[in-house]
């Protein structure tokens, strides 16, 4: 049987994990919150993020927990371009727009992986030293690694500015607004194409914050955003589609979900329980819990 | 000020107003009368930037504007109040309203305007924290009219601001398009109450499936007998 520590170290497991999860999700959740655009190339936006820190920790001899803010700048960089070179194109298609929209995102998703694959190689790299790689901090018996502690704090802090930015600023209020009705900001003078350039870049730039930490204690390989755009997907509509801050109580959800099912059942099995949680939601509420479509 | 010149907007081929040209000078009150369908609301969107001509002008004080986005119109001094108003339904009446001069104002004196705003319409300003959706339609149209304020237009475009609402909000709103023109903003309004929208106005302009079909001084059209029933059937 399990004992009380025993489920103490599952909850804490999943938790960070789960807040991770979170952060990931956050900006899937915001693009499509935003536009109706689901993005198949988040999981590559991640795989990017953690190449560009590497590349970073590489020429700069920075720790990644330094870098992080750089990256995620950077990936604004690249979520607003993405959208400027290629989503508003795909917006604009006259019939089938749906279709455009999602092979414009998955072809998006195919190019950086083949970019990927051919400037860096499809071997496992990873960042050999860093302040936090293979610390570990005990509370009580329950053991969190530093990494993923970082990661979880990261992700709170980020919800919180996200939080700030959306209900106490005035761009804020322009990108509720946009959200929606998109046809009528322009009435106000907002360019909606810079509402939703804006949405791109900070949804890539919050999907980069989490890969700058993952890469302290993750391989990074041209594949690595596949799994966790899978569980990103799940999250956002676990946490209901389009609710920012359903995807934090989702993602936490699905850490948790996560570390029970490999430890009731088998680390190899985790995924199950996953895509067991979501069939029961998208059965039951497929709105998702806090979705308001 | 505005100076519309063969304008034609199709939609996917099927033309809704067809080589309408039309005049507004500065301070005026310009009504643009038809019936059901016959191209009122496209013209005032073209206008506003949200369809793309087909073909024509659009001067707005010497500046030709056919083809601009709607936020690049809006900047340019023309706001419009649409069919369906289109306000931001979850978002606070504050909101609704700061969101109008967001862009045309600084930060410190953003919700300035709003005094005017609240002259016009007091009932506005009893109601600041409600969400938009909660208003009565009258109230939602008031909103419009003030978000539209807000971004401090010269020119302002009204679609049908009596659709859905009870007489007597209708003669209030009415009653605004007068303050809000001797406050020194011009209007062009579009209106299916022929005879009150008539009595505001300084000059008209009839629309017949898309083609301008007569215009005048507001008095005349709203006298011609003929008129009415030969092109607003009623
Ligand atoms: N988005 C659209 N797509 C296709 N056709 C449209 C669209 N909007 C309007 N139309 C057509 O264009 C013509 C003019 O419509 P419009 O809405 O401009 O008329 P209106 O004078 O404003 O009518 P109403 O008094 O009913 O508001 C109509 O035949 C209408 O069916
Ligand atoms: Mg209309």
């Amino acid at each position: 049987m399990l004992s009380a520590a025993n489920i103490a170290q599952i909850l804490m497991s999943g938790l960070l994990m789960g807040l991770i999860y979170a952060l990931i999700a956050a900006g899937l959740s915001l693009i499509f919150g935003l536009m109706d655009v689901v993005n198949f190339a988040h999981g590559e936006f991640l795989m990017t993020a953690m190449y560009a820190t590497f590349g970073l920790v590489v020429m700069l001899s920075l720790d990644p927990l330094i870098l992080s803010p750089i990256v995620a700048a950077i990936m604004f960089v690249v979520g607003a371009f993405c959208y400027r070179a290629i989503i508003v194109h795909a917006m604009r298609a006259r019939t089938n727009v749906g279709m455009v929209q999602v092979f414009a995102t998955f072809g998006l998703a195919i190019v950086i992986r083949g970019l990927a694959q051919f400037a860096f190689t499809p071997d496992y790299r990873s960042i050999p030293k860093s302040w936090l790689g293979g610390q570990t901090f005990s509370v009580l018996g329950v053991y969190m690694p530093a990494p993923q502690l970082a990661g979880a704090l990261a992700s709170l802090i980020a919800f919180g500015a996200l939080w700030l930015l959306m209900k106490k600023t005035d761009f804020g209020k322009a990108l509720e607004a946009t959200r929606e009705d998109a046809g009528a900001v322009g009435l106000v003078g907002i360019d909606r194409n810079r509402v939703f350039a804006m949405g791109w870049g900070l949804g890539a730039a919050l999907v980069g914050l989490a890969g700058a930490i993952l890469s302290i204690f993750y391989y990074i390989h041209p594949d690595v955003g596949g799994p966790f755009a899978l569980i990103a997907y799940v999250t956002v509509a676990l946490g209901g589609f389009g609710s920012v801050f359903g995807a934090l109580a989702a993602g936490v959800i699905v850490g948790i979900v996560e570390a029970v099912s490999a430890t009731v059942l088998q680390p190899s099995m985790k995924a199950i329980g996953i895509y067991a949680v979501y069939l029961l939601v998208v059965f039951l509420r497929p709105r998702g819990l806090f979705g308001n479509l | 000020m505005l100076e519309v010149k063969s304008l034609t907007t199709t939609y996917e081929g099927l033309v809704a107003i067809s080589d309408v040209s039309l005049s507004v000078a500065a301070r005026e009150i310009v009504a643009v009368v038809g019936a059901n369908g016959a191209g009122k609301s496209t013209l005032l969107k073209t206008l506003a930037g949200m369809e793309r001509p087909a073909s024509g002008r659009i001067l707005f004080e010497g500046e030709d504007i056919a083809g601009s986005p709607t936020h690049r119109v809006n900047m340019l001094g023309i706001a419009l109040v649409p069919e369906g108003r289109r306000l931001f339904p979850r978002l606070s009446v504050r909101d609704n309203l700061r969101l109008g001069s967001y862009l045309h104002r600084r930060k410190s004196d953003r919700e300035a305007p709003l005094d005017t705003v609240f002259k016009l319409f007091p009932r506005l300003a009893e109601r600041l924290d409600q969400r938009a959706e909660t208003l009565s339609g009258g109230e939602q149209q008031m909103l419009a009219i003030g978000r539209a304020l807000m971004t401090r237009p010269r020119l302002l475009m009204l679609d049908e601001p009596s659709q859905g609402i009870m007489p007597k909000l209708v003669d209030e709103i009415l009653d605004s398009v007068r303050t809000i023109r001797e406050a020194g903003t011009t209007v062009l309004i579009v209106e299916q109450r022929l005879a009150e929208t008539l009595e505001i106005a300084d000059r008209a302009y009839v629309l017949q499936t898309g083609r301008v079909v007569m215009s005048g001084p507001a008095k005349e059209i709203a006298g011609n007998e003929d008129v009415r029933r030969a092109y607003l059937g009623i």
